[in-house]
């Protein structure tokens, strides 16, 4: 029997070193996002950044304005006049007006669709690369990013953030010198602080619509558990009460 | 009220007087032993599980396009746009890998309490069976919502039959329809998802829990309760298998359900384990997702294929491997030579034997899953050669794997094994 106790203790510490391995990669270089996706307001300053900044040249192809309506507490007039700036209707798909051929010979790659960003990528990998980008003379765009290194976005939120330069390690020989922190060379309309929060917003909102169900999923999980924590405990007392004849 | 059911009762047995006898034989009459331990949960759970995929991938199917053009956005309409679609594709994919979970830990009792020893040779092989159509199931069915991994996935499975010799690459294109995964493989994968191989893992199920009940269950103390009978016939150490079995699974079925709707409403991809983030990208046959690797219930398999290397210029070895690998758990009822059959009452040896063989199978799950790959730079330094060092540990572990059976086999074939006496009856319960 101990081997058995010593095997199952062992199963266990793989299963937990395995949980480990996960989040030691995901948090290895980037920082936290902390969105919150149950917080309404930052949904809503979320999905007012996207649509200002965004929205020109991303696509939600699954996401419904009339969802967004519901799912934000906002009206349909409100959500038509602040975010559809694409003459769509209430209940189209957040599409941008974008035309993907010329896209591809504006930026070398067209603008990909956001829908799923957060769930294929993460929203830490979103949070930091909203944060990340830098100037960059020898980039098309002029712009370089540490996260997500030759990307052929701009940094669309510069008005907000300011603009970052990038602070080089000394260069080892035959190797390119390493970005080793990126310093704010002009401030923006925003303080860090406030940047951060915007990211943040910004981050969660796409959070919400990679998985709109998370609103509510949470939130009624709660009950099932319980519901289910009292069936399993009348289980019990029925298999107590018939097992009383078993000797 | 009453005589209303008994009328109609009367009036169904009447017609169909074979109905009750069975009802008998197989719930209220089946004498399951009384000393069933946690062990003993995972059988009906399974049962439970495979219960589940089926309801929820009818509702599915009501939604999901099987078509390489729509199906990925199928799959995000029915996340978004179909009412509860959300709540039942969490409950297909999260139950997909409980599926695995529970048939793991019923097939390491069974090796744990000698559920496969003669008169129980059958109801194993049935079993191992059973596994192989999930594994064939589940892989089809990881490529149906048509993600990057699925379709790299795919690719990466298929080729397999691609190594054979002489035969590969047609095999392969017979397979698929096409010269890699496409809507032809989609679609014949579809059907054999939902129909084909779902019938055929029902016959097995049932051809698995008839044949049990043909030779009656084994127990934690490996006994045989049918020695020991009663005046009217009854094993004195049995208890009808409806109501105690059934109360005590209600509860059994009760607390995994608290786990699994855990993790649906509150974890479901489980940090990426049950549900892939590149499978959050449509299936690119640009792109290649950075690490290929398949979903955690067939990692240790994949090991297998991974760890051996090619040589004569082909790369069938590992093939054979893996194959061999599962073949091997077939072989198990005739490998062991050991009378005794609980691991409470067996040498030491088993005891060593069993633990080396469920971390084997443990170690090569960790390679297969790429957290070797993922770990040696940490451990061993950014420079270390990763590739020796993983070789090495999978290896190791590959070796233990197989070293395992034959060890078994050596070690009762050859009398080495000194067993404790067991008991007549069941001890406690």
């Amino acid at each position: 029997m101990r081997m058995i106790r010593v095997l199952q203790i062992a199963s266990l510490g793989f299963a937990l070193a395995a949980a480990g391995v996960v989040v030691a990669q995901e948090g290895a270089e980037l920082k936290p996002a902390n969105t919150r996706v149950d917080n309404l307001a930052s949904l809503q300053r979320g999905a007012r950044l996207y649509f200002n900044y965004c929205a020109g040249c991303h696509s939600l192809q699954y996401l419904r304005y009339s969802r967004l309506a519901e799912d934000l507490q906002l009206s349909e007039e409100q959500v038509l006049k602040n975010f559809a700036f694409t003459g769509a209707k209430i209940g189209d798909l957040a599409v941008s007006n974008l035309p993907a051929a010329k896209a591809d010979e504006w930026f070398g790659k067209a603008p990909p669709d956001l829908s799923l960003e957060a769930r294929a990528k993460g929203p830490d990998w979103i949070y930091n690369y909203l944060k990340a980008f830098y100037l960059d003379e020898s980039r098309p765009s002029g712009w370089n990013n540490t996260v997500f290194p030759n990307v052929a976005m701009p940094n669309v939120l510069w008005e907000l953030q300011g603009v970052q330069r990038a602070v080089y390690a000394p260069a080892k020989a035959g190797e390119e010198p390493r970005v080793e922190r990126l310093e704010l060379a002009a401030k923006g309309a925003l303080s860090p602080m406030e940047f951060d929060e915007a990211a943040r917003d910004l981050t969660a909102f796409l959070e919400y619509v990679g998985e709109p169900a998370k609103l509510k999923r949470e939130a009624m999980g709660v009950w099932v558990v319980l519901y289910l924590g009292f069936f399993t405990l009348l289980a019990w007392l029925l298999k107590h009460e018939y097992w009383k004849d078993v000797h | 009220m009453a005589s209303v059911f008994s009328a109609i009762g009367n009036w169904i047995n009447e017609r169909a007087p074979g109905l009750v006898p069975v009802y008998r034989k197989h719930m209220s009459e089946y004498y399951a032993p009384k000393n069933f331990n946690v062990w003993y949960y995972f059988g009906s759970l399974a049962l439970l599980v495979l219960v589940n995929q089926i309801v929820t991938g009818i509702f599915l199917t009501m939604f999901y396009k099987p078509d390489a053009s729509l199906a990925f956005a199928s799959v995000e309409y029915i996340m978004r746009d179909v009412n509860w679609g959300w709540l039942i594709r969490y409950m297909h994919e999260v139950g997909a890998s409980m599926f695995f979970i529970v048939v793991y830990l019923h097939m390491f009792r069974g090796l744990m309490y000698g559920s496969y020893k003669k008169p129980r040779e059958l109801v194993w092989l049935l079993g191992m069976l059973i596994f192989l159509v999930l594994m064939a199931e589940a892989f089809m069915g990881y490529v149906l919502p048509w993600g990057n991994m699925s379709f790299w996935g795919a690719k990466v499975i298929i080729s397999l039959f691609g190594t054979i010799p002489w035969i590969g690459d047609a095999l392969m294109e017979w397979i698929m329809g096409d010269y890699l995964p496409s809507d032809a493989t989609l679609n014949r994968f579809f059907s054999l998802h939902v129909i084909a191989l779902p019938l055929v893992l029902l016959l097995l199920v049932v051809l698995h829990i008839a044949a049990l009940h043909e030779v009656g269950s084994n127990n934690p103390d490996g006994v045989e309760i049918k020695k020991k009978k009663d005046e009217r016939g009854r094993p004195l150490d049995g208890i009808a298998f409806h109501p105690y079995y059934t109360v005590k699974d209600l509860f059994g079925a009760g607390f995994f359900l608290i786990i699994c709707a855990f993790i649906i409403f509150f974890q479901p991809t489980v940090g990426g384990w049950f549900l892939e983030p590149d499978n959050f990208i449509p299936a690119n046959n640009l792109v290649t997702p950075e690490h290929i690797k398949p979903v955690w219930y067939f990692t240790p398999f994949y090991a297998m294929l991974r760890m051996v290397p090619s040589f004569f210029g082909t790369a069938v070895w590992g093939v054979i491997v893996m194959f061999v690998g599962i073949f091997a758990l077939f072989l198990v009822p005739w490998l062991d030579r050991g009378v005794v059959k609980s691991v409470r009452y067996r040498g030491r040896g088993y005891k060593i034997g069993l633990a080396l063989f469920a971390l084997s199978f443990l170690g090569l799950g960790t390679v297969g899953a790429g957290l070797s790959f993922e770990m040696i730079p940490r451990w061993f330094g950014p420079d270390a050669d990763v590739t020796a060092i993983e070789n090495f540990y999978g290896r190791f572990w590959l070796i233990v794997y197989f070293a395992s059976f034959v060890a078994l086999w050596a070690y009762t074939h050859f009398g080495w094994e000194k067993t404790r006496p067991v008991p007549e009856r069941v001890t406690g319960h």
